[in-house]
């Protein structure tokens, strides 16, 4: 049953990542390479869509997930599964609001977990840059959507384009004070230009 | 209970109007939040709110949605909480939908799959971006140091979910603190 499945992951993802959208990342390759539904690529494009519209991006990554998991009951069964954890936690924070606000051992979880938290999001991304950057090949199951980089013309071990794309966009986005305020969706759409003009995709 | 229905129609459509204005969710969501529920509707105080923001920082799930559900809660119970939180996702759920039945409607073409392969690269500098800022508040000292590093080693090593981890950090977080205690 393709629903409980889309719902257990989701309800799991909801539960167990901490800090917001970039948090489930992790997560969500993880659902990708268990069930094959998808991708690090595939994820790499609904992160890009889920940056660029309207909404929180932990939502819209999981309505997106759902989506092209099982259509429009998918995305909304993945939704409601990763939400309904925090309904049901913040339901019970909330009884007790300033136990839980002055507890020591909350604070002291939380000590040992936001540094976890921010290792898990490393983890996934040197993971998705090994696939967008390089030639290794990762782990990840079938492609589904998108079949990209799959011919590749650069024999060396890197994707000297993709490569030299995001050392100038780390540069533009981090140290380039008038770019740092953007938004990240002008950053989106630029790197569609560069990877329109320059054919990223080295489809021949 | 015709006032109380009223109420939860009021929360329901002001949570769905934020979630159609803010782009990114997380910290681009609270100013928007500030304005809605402190300054409109007097939902909730400013103290409140920075509060709710903060728990919902370091509670399971989406920053925005764990906020959402504690205004809704405060204003209408737990009835009020559920209403918010669809409200808020509600949005969402129409807009990708449609985006994503219509792109991969174009995923054929070439200029969609050259853009799209730029746009990955765009996305692996996010997540690099949003590690970089998740540092500066995480890792605080040697200890959470070895913490980041042993997580990020083994979450690219072994093949595990990373849900396992999520209990281990706990343990040593709190392990840490009482043997510092001790000393």
């Amino acid at each position: 049953m393709i629903y409980l499945r889309l719902f257990w992951e989701f309800f799991k993802t909801g539960l167990f990542a901490v800090g917001g959208g970039m948090a489930t990342i992790p997560f969500l390759q993880n659902i990708g390479d268990s069930t094959g539904w998808y991708t690090y690529t595939d994820l790499m494009n609904m992160l890009a869509v889920s940056e660029s519209t309207p909404g929180p991006i932990g939502i819209n990554m999981a309505t997106y997930v759902g989506f092209v998991v099982a259509g429009v009951p998918g995305a909304v069964v993945a939704t409601v599964g990763e939400i309904t954890p925090s309904i049901v936690v913040i339901l019970l924070v909330a009884m007790a609001l300033n136990k839980f606000k002055d507890n020591k051992y909350v604070a002291n979880a939380f000590y040992g977990l936001r540094p976890a938290s921010t290792g898990l999001i490393a983890a996934a991304g040197i993971g998705v840059a090994l696939e967008v950057l390089t030639t290794v090949t990762t782990i990840s199951g079938k492609n589904q959507l998108f079949n990209l980089f799959e011919v590749e013309s650069i024999t060396g071990l890197f994707r000297w384009k993709a490569v030299i794309l995001a050392i100038v966009l780390i540069l533009l986005s981090n140290w380039v004070k008038p770019i740092k305020k953007l938004h990240p969706v002008v950053l989106i759409a630029f790197s569609a230009v560069v990877g329109i003009v320059f054919q990223f995709a080295n489809i021949s | 209970m015709a006032g109380n229905l009223k109420l939860l129609a009021q929360l329901f459509t002001s949570f769905a109007k934020m979630g159609v204005i803010t782009f990114g969710g997380g910290m681009a969501m609270l100013p928007i939040l500030q304005r809605e529920l402190v300054e409109n509707k007097h939902w909730a105080t400013e103290e409140e709110l920075t509060d709710y923001y903060a728990i919902g920082q370091c509670t399971p799930g989406i920053i925005a949605v764990n906020t959402a559900t504690f205004v809704g809660q405060k204003c209408a119970g737990t009835a009020g909480g559920i209403v918010a939180t669809l409200g808020l996702v509600f949005p969402s759920l129409v807009i990708i939908s449609v985006l994503a039945a219509f792109i991969s409607n174009f995923a054929d073409l070439a200029w969609v799959r050259n853009a799209f392969a730029g746009i990955q690269v765009c996305s692996c500098v996010l997540i690099f971006n949003a590690v970089i800022k998740l540092l500066k508040s995480s890792v605080v000292d040697k200890q959470t140091a070895v913490i980041f590093l042993m997580v990020t080693v083994c979450g690219i090593l072994l093949n595990v979910s990373p849900a396992w981890f999520v209990p281990a950090a706990i343990i040593a977080g709190i392990a840490l603190k009482a043997m510092e205690g001790k000393k």
